[in-house]
């Protein structure tokens, strides 16, 4: 099953401000070689939006376009209020900043240096005010002094989140901020995503981590090449995958045909293991008590019955095994 | 949004720091002029007290000559590696991600290699005229090198011919894909404009203010017609998708994925042609 079209594309924004970000119809194309293709969608002011995909989907080359190093083949956008045009490059990059998956920090310098540069050219006034406030949102000040060559990867990711936060962004781009990273790391990055959005930070996360995206994002896009699905990790999963219970006996039922085809709410059964049976249903709370009277009546003996949980990963990889492109890339 | 002297003076600052703590670039800037100081300096002292003034005015020509080429050569290298050295540490993309425009940071990586070779040189030639002042035998030579047309192209060509050399390193380093080759192809274009310098040093044409004034002019509109050709070169697109990929967009064909384009390279070196 593949979802063809997208759903919830418009970033929700009760304030009435207008998006952070709208993407509309936009395609790039190096060649005969299509980047991405007809993608649209909204993102509000304050929202963490995912964009998840394989490998060679386009997601990088998309944050490059929205971010004005890359010109579009076709189609439009608005970034932090400003048309994606050639001319409004240099004023879009003042609204925004983009952590490459690379942080990109000059090895030689100190982090103090690194930061004093992106200062310098974001034209800053305060630069030393401004310097200590970043360090002090990702806790590297002890750190402010070191040469960055000397720095833990997961120290430099954090100094690549200070430097993005040097201009006050009204969008902040990640691409893959957790790349590489060991989960220690990794949660610590997470942890300072986590802030960024508390403080009302619009970012728009690339990630290969689900569980990070579903942790952290209001909403996500899954592309491969177009854009497959978009929405809140719950709605996605909703459409994906009907409700279901999980029942385990302690031993196989002589007759589970008649034990759950009578049962009110129960809408189809699969074994799942010797004895353990998955019934698909409309209501998992309200069926449930029906289930166990019933299984009761036919004399087993009940483990467990549990509603069954779809993961954002089980929704990702539902939409890209229906993608036969995305597994040759 | 127009052109920041603010923004140019972060990258200023950068660069020179940067090279401050290169030891490739320190070594480089180093022992580069000591070798073009001792072979004038032996020149100065092998001139007896006997030697007739037209031969002193030529082994001074020379000097001046070689004084020149440490500013023409000794950026074009380093100048040669400032984007596509950018680019291999991965530090370009976070650069270009920034309102910095093309032109603030070009002119930014020029001046910071223009300070240092220009200091250099000026320390050169003041080196040259007290070793001279202090020990030569010919007081000739001291009367040559206190010329005022020489002192004058010194003190204009040296900022001048580096500019140029810069430039041309700058605008080979926006299209080379590998530091080595922008390096090398950077020295070989900053020995043009010392062909003219040379027909002054050597007296095919005779010194004089006038002159010295001219060819800086000259060299002067050459290196402001050079930057924005190579401001003009640099391609954001280009530097960030790769050479691959615009190839690829400007002639419809695709990009081949990295196993085939290595492939296709084993293929080449046995015998097959690579375009580059």
């Amino acid at each position: 099953m593949v979802a063809d079209t997208m759903t919830d594309t418009r970033g929700e924004q009760p304030s009435g401000k207008p998006p952070a970000l709208v993407v509309d119809h936009l395609t790039k194309r190096f060649g005969e070689r299509t980047a991405f293709e007809d993608v649209s969608f909204a993102v509000a002011q304050g929202e963490v939006f995912g964009f998840l995909g394989p490998n060679g989907a386009g997601k990088t080359t998309t944050v490059r376009t929205l971010g004005t190093l890359i010109a579009p083949t076709s189609g439009s956008a608005t970034v932090a209020g400003i048309p994606l045009t050639t001319d409004n490059g240099s004023e879009i990059r003042q609204r925004i900043a983009i952590m490459p998956e690379n942080p990109g920090l000059y090895r030689r310098l100190t982090v103090t240096e690194n930061l004093q540069l992106f200062a310098g050219l974001y034209e800053q006034p305060n630069v030393a005010a401004r310097i200590g406030e970043a360090l002090e949102a990702v806790n590297l000040t002890a750190r402010a002094g070191d040469l960055c060559g000397s720095l833990s990867k997961g120290l430099l990711q954090r100094v690549g989140l200070a430097r993005a936060l040097l201009n006050d962004p009204a969008v902040m781009f990640l691409d893959e901020p957790t790349s590489g990273l060991d989960p220690v790391a990794a949660h610590e990055v997470n942890d300072l995503i986590n802030a960024l959005c508390q403080r009302g930070v619009t970012v728009f996360l690339t990630t290969h981590r689900l569980e990070e995206a579903e942790r952290l994002c209001d909403r996500v896009a899954i592309l491969s090449t177009t854009l497959r699905l978009v929405g809140r990790p719950d709605e996605l999963r909703e459409r994906l995958f009907s409700s279901s219970l999980v029942v385990e006996t302690l031993a196989p039922l002589v007759a589970p045909d008649d034990v759950f085809n009578s049962t009110d709410g129960v809408e189809s059964w699969r074994p799942d293991g010797a004895s353990s049976y998955v019934l698909s249903v409309t209501d998992p709370r309200n069926i449930a008590p029906h289930v166990t009277r019933a299984l009761v009546a036919a004399g087993a003996d009940v483990v467990s019955i549990t509603e069954s949980r779809h993961s954002l990963e089980d929704v990702y990889l539902q939409l890209i095994n229906d993608d036969p492109a995305a597994s040759q890339r | 949004m127009k052109f920041s002297f603010i923004r140019l003076g972060a990258v200023l600052r950068k660069e020179l720091r940067e090279y401050r703590r290169s030891p490739y670039i320190v070594v480089t800037m180093a022992v580069f002029p000591l070798v073009f100081l001792i072979e004038p300096l032996i020149t100065i002292f092998r001139i007896g007290p006997s030697v007739a003034a037209s031969v002193v005015d030529k082994a001074v020509g020379a000097t001046f000559l070689v004084l020149l080429i440490a500013p023409a050569m000794l950026p074009a290298v380093i100048a040669a590696y400032s984007v596509v050295g950018e680019r291999e540490q991965g530090t370009l993309e976070p650069l270009l991600t920034t309102p910095l425009r093309r032109a603030e940071l070009l002119l930014g990586k020029a001046v910071g290699v223009v300070v240092p070779a220009v200091g250099i040189a000026y320390l050169l030639f003041a080196v040259i005229q007290l070793c001279a002042r202090l020990f030569a035998s010919n007081p000739e030579v001291v009367s040559a090198l206190g010329q005022g047309p020489h002192i004058l192209a010194e003190v204009l060509f040296a900022p001048l011919l580096a500019s140029w050399s810069i430039g041309v390193g700058i605008g080979i380093s926006t299209r080379a894909n590998d530091v080595r080759v922008a390096q090398q192809l950077g020295t070989l274009s900053s020995i043009p404009p010392l062909a003219a310098v040379a027909l002054v040093a050597f007296n095919v044409f005779t010194p004089s203010v006038t002159l010295a004034v001219v060819f800086a002019l000259i060299l002067l509109v050459a290196d402001v017609i050079l930057f924005r050709i190579v401001v003009a070169l640099f391609d954001r697109e280009r530097l960030i998708a790769g050479a691959r990929a615009l190839r690829a967009s400007s002639r419809g064909g695709q990009i081949p994925p990295a196993g085939a384009v290595r492939q296709i390279r084993r293929i080449e070196r046995t015998g097959g042609s690579d375009d580059g």
